[in-house]
């Protein structure tokens, strides 16, 4: 489904990935780790295009589409979702009101009708069960006032309204508590299929615990430095970043 | 914002004003110039007892001899007042009680307009409206139907006929025609506009809205409303304008007044779009206009909402004069401009009697190389004990070449007064952009969302109908505006 080849990108002229390769299948879950730094965060924004972040080498396909040739909102209506580290507040703008705005350009981007009133109430209700989000947190204004952990549960109930092929959760874990990020790991784990793929960035293990990844990838100076299952995650934890920073560093003085 | 947005900016054409479009029509149109001949002219088409073309050659000479304002934050533009027509009306004179007598014409202009002059074919009892074409009411709906509760709602014009004893009472008692020139000029040549009154203990049974349209070239609109909620009355009003394109500038200085006596309250809505101009700056509307309420009786309440999104420049301050014990004065405005729009506005809070409230909300979005200024003036006077008043001006920056201006003035000379001030500015941030256009929303909408969501405070004071259109209005008025 996605395809990352020796991808390099810049902020502000200065290089954080350096040759990133990556492949992702349907159905199949990617925890990406690394120390603080390495360009794990920079790798979301990379794919969904933001701006700031400029790609100076590689190539990026979804489904054999080429990413880097199209828009922001033109990849997230191909499918690309990135659940934001820090979600911003719009103040005034109801929650859903903006995705009703969303899923309707999404639909149109696809040439599909708008859906109708009744079926969009009907998805809302249904996913807000599915992924365990306060009613009364909807009809707010996004995110306006919304806790930290409210926050990050308004972008999985937005991930599961939309559902979006490739989803991109970006230390997604940080600043919950075991109760929501349990509640939030359900909602990933009750929205994972077949059609649809995960990219998992986090700092970690802890999230990994909930949601089980198939591969783990660790990220250090802006590339891939280490690839495995979930037992890597575990290693990783005991040993710390230290020991990825040690080998690494002495397998390239080598 | 970053280098991709200001190139979206430049390269985004400009939204053509959808109204822009004019009415082919057999027009009767006074001479240009101003003097006394041009002020006999206009009361003898209207028909006017002596004591109003008396009144009105009064304020000739005042506008004689009042000079231009300096302190406002723009550059005043030259106006040649002997350049302009001062009566423009449609030939074939319409009757008022037919629909089959009205100019086919200009009922299609109104209908294109999205204004109904068909009573059936608006829906049951919704919005009674006067339809201002250049200088003249060309139909008011819904008479028959508001005149059963004594309901008075008809055109300017025939209220100095069949209602002159009221017209005499409160003309010019809340704008006096020495306000400032364009109150004098407004005086001397006003031809059309709206006349509400609403009698004692009624309740108006629907909106009342007042559509403005300019039409003729080289022309200005000067209308008058008038509005007097008696003891115990309410009333909701509103007034929408457009003009077509035009190179030219034209300028519409009006003059409203609002009277709320004992309990009475008047809420009254503008939605703008006069012809902003190209975004060269070239033509547009100068819409340089005085409107004013009295709270005359105790608790009495008048509150203006508007929405500014049209205009070259837009220069008023719609304000209440606080002088009933315990009444209250409410200003709700969004002022949009984009391009080379200029908006300097704001408004006057006259606390007089005891117990009186009054509350500012102004939210500026700015655009383009556009300057946005709120100008707000709360004054205290020394009777006024325990008055309020909550101040909100907020100001939105898009882009970074345009500007936002705060200028308000306190005055206060009572000691138990209590006044608040709050402020902000800000800019649309590249994270709320691209947190929506990541969910798949087009960055123009992403803007539109962002703005109306920043000025809902202000939008959800207007009746529900309008607050749809004005909505629209914003996300329209702003596009080719953002990258």
């Amino acid at each position: 489904m996605l395809s990352i080849k020796n991808l390099h990108a810049s902020v502000d002229d200065k290089e954080i990935l350096k040759g990133l390769s990556l492949e992702v299948k349907a159905g199949e879950v990617h925890a990406i780790m690394g120390p603080n730094g390495s360009g794990k965060s920079t790798l979301g924004n990379v794919l969904a295009g933001r701006e700031a972040y400029e790609v100076t080498e590689g190539e990026i396909l979804l489904d054999g589409k080429d990413l880097l040739e199209l828009s922001p909102e033109n990849r997230a209506r191909e499918g690309v979702f990135l659940a934001f580290q820090y979600p911003v507040e719009i103040p005034g703008v109801s929650n859903i009101n903006f995705l009703k705005t969303a899923l309707n350009e999404i639909r149109a981007y696809k040439g599909l009708p708008p859906l109708e009133a009744r079926e969009f109430l009907n998805r809302v209700k249904e996913k807000q069960k599915l992924v365990e989000f306060d009613a009364k947190l909807a009809n707010r204004s996004l995110n306006e006032g919304f806790s930290g952990g409210e926050k990050k549960r308004n972008e999985i109930f937005q991930l599961a309204m939309l559902e979006p092929k490739l989803g991109i959760l970006d230390e997604t874990d940080s600043g919950l508590d075991i109760d929501a990020l349990r509640i939030v790991a359900r909602g990933v784990n009750q929205l994972r299929s077949q059609e649809n793929a995960f990219i998992v960035i986090t700092h970690y293990q802890r999230l990994l615990e909930y949601i089980v990844p198939d591969f783990v990838h660790v990220l250090y100076k802006g590339r891939i430095v280490r690839s495995g299952t979930k037992e890597l995650a575990l290693e990783l934890e005991e040993k710390g970043y230290d020991w990825i920073k040690e080998t690494v560093d002495a397998e390239k003085a080598v | 914002m970053s280098t991709k947005d200001d190139e979206l900016l430049k390269e985004l054409a400009l939204e053509e004003y959808k109204y822009g479009f004019t009415t082919d029509i057999e027009m009767d149109i006074a001479p240009k110039g101003l003097n006394e001949d041009t002020v006999r002219l206009i009361s003898a088409k209207k028909n006017e007892p002596e004591w109003l073309l008396e009144w009105r050659l009064k304020a000739l000479r005042h506008f004689l001899q009042m000079d231009m304002p300096t302190w406002q934050n723009f550059e005043h533009p030259d106006v040649d007042f002997q350049d302009i027509s001062y009566y423009a009306a449609p030939k074939a004179k319409p009757q008022l009680d037919s629909m089959d007598e009205v100019d086919p014409e200009l009922v299609s202009t109104f209908e294109k307009l999205g204004i109904p002059l068909n009573e059936q074919k608006v829906l049951a009892g919704v919005v009674a409206v006067d339809a201002v074409f250049d200088s003249v009411s060309v139909k008011t709906t819904f008479r028959e139907k508001l005149k059963e509760q004594g309901v008075i709602f008809c055109s300017f014009g025939e209220a100095v006929q069949e209602h002159p004893e009221l017209v005499k009472q409160y003309l010019g008692s809340v704008v006096p025609q020495t306000d400032n020139i364009y109150a004098a000029l407004n005086s001397a040549v006003f031809s059309d506009g709206s006349f509400v009154y609403i009698p004692k203990g009624v309740h108006c049974p629907m909106e009342l809205s007042t559509y403005f349209r300019i039409n003729a070239e080289n022309t200005g609109q000067f209308e008058r409303t008038l509005i007097i909620a008696d003891e115990g009355a309410y009333v909701s009003y509103l007034e929408g304008c457009t003009a077509p394109m035009r190179d030219e500038n034209q300028l519409h200085a009006a003059v409203v007044e609002l009277i709320a006596l004992k309990d009475g309250e008047i809420k009254y809505s503008t939605v703008q779009n006069w012809y902003p101009g190209d975004k060269d700056g070239k033509g547009g509307i100068y819409n340089f206009v005085t409107k004013r309420g009295i709270c005359k009786g105790d608790n009495s309440k008048i509150s203006w909402t508007q929405v500014e999104t049209g205009s070259a420049i837009t220069w008023k301050y719609p304000g209440v004069i606080l002088k009933g014990d315990h009444s209250v004065g409410e200003f709700y405005s969004v002022a949009l401009t984009r391009n080379k729009q200029v908006a300097d506005t704001g408004t006057k809070m006259i606390h007089l009697g005891k117990n009186t409230r009054s509350k500012i909300v102004s939210k500026g979005i700015s655009a383009g190389v556009s300057q946005n200024s709120y100008r707000g003036l709360v004054k205290i006077g020394p009777g006024a004990e325990n008055s309020r008043n909550f101040t909100q001006c907020d100001s939105l920056l898009i882009g970074d070449r345009c500007g936002a201006h705060t200028f308000p003035y306190i005055e206060n000379r009572n000691k138990t007064a209590k006044l608040e001030h709050e402020a902000t500015t800000s800019k649309i941030g590249e994270d709320q952009l691209f947190y929506l256009t990541q969910r798949g929303i087009d960055p123009e909408k992403a803007v539109g969302l962002i703005v109306n969501g920043y000025a809902k405070e202000v939008l959800n004071q207007l009746p529900m109908e309008f607050a749809v259109e004005a909505q629209k209005l914003l996300a329209i008025s702003l596009e080719g505006s953002v990258g």
